[in-house]
């Protein structure tokens, strides 16, 4: 390795002894690199956290406030105006409560029938698994938007348009999720099935109590992800529903911000919206918060 | 995946994992729902569209019903070289989209890089507040961040405020139509394409059209998905950081490397796989955008904010044009999956060129494992 096109430029001082695997950190590294570096560091974080302060701040404006002001921090005066008229005048309690109605069935039935499907595909020898796989793959290969028009032909000529049946069926399995699990169970040690299985438990009783609970982690991320996005979800309620009493969160806050029942900009009203739509979904990441950051994927092991 | 074969044992025994009877009849009990649903709401679906992208299904009644005439490839046709609005908009939508899957992809990969690189040092104090700052914008609703957009670049909003602290004038983002790369031709005193580019059409569009970039009111959108995406790629990036050997840092930073160039030859090649990841995955949800232009633009100003995905759903649901609404959702599938192979050979992993080698003194397998 001594033709190495880098120009040596000797360090004074040894470089750190022991490095943490895969962290080469200097020991010390110059104050006023290190100054820089979170200077620049607190900026982005300032652009990143930025519009959320502001769109919280926003909403307890007046709109006369929030048009002449948009950068503040503090309304000139408090107006609760912009709430009042979400819960009291509006359907926003309508959309709240069929978000999580829908979230609550798509996120207990993704974590239940993920995980059959990913043991199954795990542990299961069963003739036709490899087919079953593949088709799980192509399935993962088709681009969400390009199913709008035809998964509203299908959830029409069954009957279940403009219904919750419409609205959550479909998205009660994800192929995304079925692999998670999958890719978990197959990094557990499989000798305590065997053992179950020479005591002559049932595969079904096997998975229920002895796999499932040793499965908490990938569980967890399997409800993250299944309620974040069951919860942000738009274009699929777009075209299982007309109802306006079938509508959610997200179509609901898309129609006000395209207009409806405002006169004006009315951008407190718009964003205090945002910002409850946006409470659930802050809540269960920051209680999880731990997880989401330290998993690449959902096999961790603790 | 080795394939199960069910040919007879022959004399070679070949270790072959057995099937158990059992676990056959519960293997499939615990795949069915996933399989009745995935078939019945993406498969069957797939095939249904198809059908009905080669039809002049009108959205009355069942698109198998026997009023139903098959049309060949009309609806293709009139998308690719009708030489009507319908062309005109399908080109306009794929300029538009094209436009911001070149700024995007590159853009978000890099960002993410750069934030993850910044976070994973040892001995950054509060490490998890910046994390998790960069990552929060992820987990909000794509109407949620439309909205706040919307406000904060508004002709008199808070970006322009910012922009006007610093002496700029800022555009009225939403409302403005005008291509990016045009208006810096402008500013030269371009504002004329040279004549082979405007007299010659391609979907319908002048190509100095197609060069326009993307309109003011893209850019905004574009920025949006920076600010969206950079946070998931970001901790993709910081775990794959995470997992490369302090061993060949050691032996750069004994070589005398300095940071930047032990960045650039040692720690982004060992990060290809990531980039590869976080590319695809880039490509694939930046030719789908959707749920933004619902939200906040419908399309305008002057159709600048048109994407297929956007137009396809317009198409059947409001124009009740079902067969073309379809036919846009299978081209875009087709450009979807093209890119994605297209990129695979982009980013493959390539042999060690002989220059290198000779530099390297060793024949080696390019980064990975």
């Amino acid at each position: 390795m001594s033709a190495t096109p880098v120009v040596a430029e000797r360090r004074s001082g040894p470089p750190a002894g022991s490095l943490p695997a895969g962290k080469p950190s200097r020991s010390r590294f110059r104050l006023s690199t290190s100054s820089l570096l979170y200077a620049v560091l607190v900026v982005i974080a300032v652009i990143y956290i930025g519009p959320f302060l502001i769109s919280i701040a926003t909403s307890f404006k007046t709109d006369a406030d929030a048009a002449t002001d948009p950068l503040s921090l503090i309304p000139q005066t408090w107006s609760t105006a912009a709430y009042a008229k979400l819960f009291l005048n509006s359907d926003f309690p309508t959309w709240f409560t069929n978000s999580v109605i829908v979230t609550v069935f798509v996120t207990a039935g993704r974590v239940f029938l993920n995980s059959l499907a990913g043991y199954a595909l795990a542990r299961l020898e069963f003739r036709g698994r490899n087919l079953v796989f593949a088709a799980l793959i192509a399935v993962m290969a088709v681009p969400g938007v390009v199913l709008l028009i035809p998964k509203f032909l299908v959830i029409n000529q069954l009957g279940i348009y403009d219904s919750y049946a419409g609205m959550i069926v479909p998205l009660l399995v994800d192929a995304a999720g079925v692999f998670i699990m999958k890719n978990f169970f197959e990094s557990i040690p499989a000798s305590v099935e065997e053992q179950a299985r020479v005591d002559g438990a049932g595969t079904f009783r096997i998975f229920w109590s002895i796999v499932l609970p040793m499965a908490r982690p990938a569980l967890i991320t399997i409800v993250i992800l299944s309620f974040q996005g069951s919860w942000n979800e738009l274009s699929h309620f777009i075209i299982s529903t007309q109802s306006p009493g079938l509508t959610v969160l997200t179509k609901g806050v898309a129609s006000l911000a395209s207009g409806q029942l405002s006169q004006g900009t009315q951008y407190p009203l718009k964003l205090a919206a945002a910002a409850l739509m946006t409470i659930p979904v802050a809540v269960v990441f920051f209680v999880f918060q731990k997880r989401i950051m330290n998993s690449s994927d959902g096999s961790v092991k603790e | 995946m080795t394939a199960v074969t069910t040919a007879p044992p022959t004399a070679a025994p070949v270790p072959k994992k057995k099937h158990r009877p059992r676990d056959t009849i519960a293997g499939w009990l615990f795949t069915a729902p996933m399989l009745v649903i995935l078939g019945l709401f993406l498969v069957v679906p797939v095939g249904m569209a198809l059908w009905v992208s080669f039809s002049d299904w009108t959205g009355r009644g069942s698109p198998f019903s026997a009023n139903v005439a098959f049309v060949g490839m009309k609806n293709y046709q009139d998308l690719l070289g009708g030489g009507g609005l319908a062309e005109r908009d399908f080109g306009t939508s794929l300029r538009n989209n094209a436009w911001y899957v070149v700024l995007v992809v590159p853009i978000q990969t890099i960002v993410a890089i750069v934030l993850a690189v910044l976070v994973n040092r040892q001995v950054l104090k509060g490490r998890g507040f910046f994390r998790t700052a960069f990552y929060f914008p992820s987990v909000t609703s794509s109407v949620a961040i439309t909205v706040l957009w919307l406000f904060l670049f508004g002709a008199t909003g808070a970006v322009n405020k910012v922009l006007g602290f610093l002496g700029i004038h800022g555009p009225s983002w939403f409302q403005d139509p005008s291509g990016v790369v045009h208006n810096i031709l402008g500013a030269f005193g371009i504002t004329q394409g040279p004549a082979f580019l405007t007299d010659n059409t391609v979907l319908g569009l002048p190509l100095w059209d197609w060069l326009a970039g993307p309109s003011v009111a893209m850019s905004a959108f574009i920025i949006m998905a920076v600010f969206t995406t950079s946070g998931t790629f970001m901790l993709l990036f910081i775990a794959a950081l995470q997992n490369l050997s302090g061993e060949v840092q050691e032996a750069a930073l004994i070589d005398g490397a300095n940071g930047w160039q032990r960045f650039c030859y040692v720690t982004l090649p060992q990060l290809r796989p990531t980039i590869f990841t976080v590319v695809t995955l880039g490509l694939i949800g930046t030719w789908q955008v959707f749920d933004q232009i619902y939200t906040g633009t419908q399309g305008g100003p002057g159709k600048t904010t048109l994407t297929p995905a956007y137009l396809s759903y317009t198409s059947a649901f409001e124009s009740q044009e079902w067969g073309r609404g379809a036919a846009i959702a299978f081209v875009l599938f087709v450009i979807i999956v093209f890119f994605t192979l297209l990129q695979r050979l982009v980013l493959r992993e390539r042999p060690v060129s002989r220059r290198h080698r000779r530099i390297y003194g060793a024949p080696s397998q390019g980064a990975g494992k």
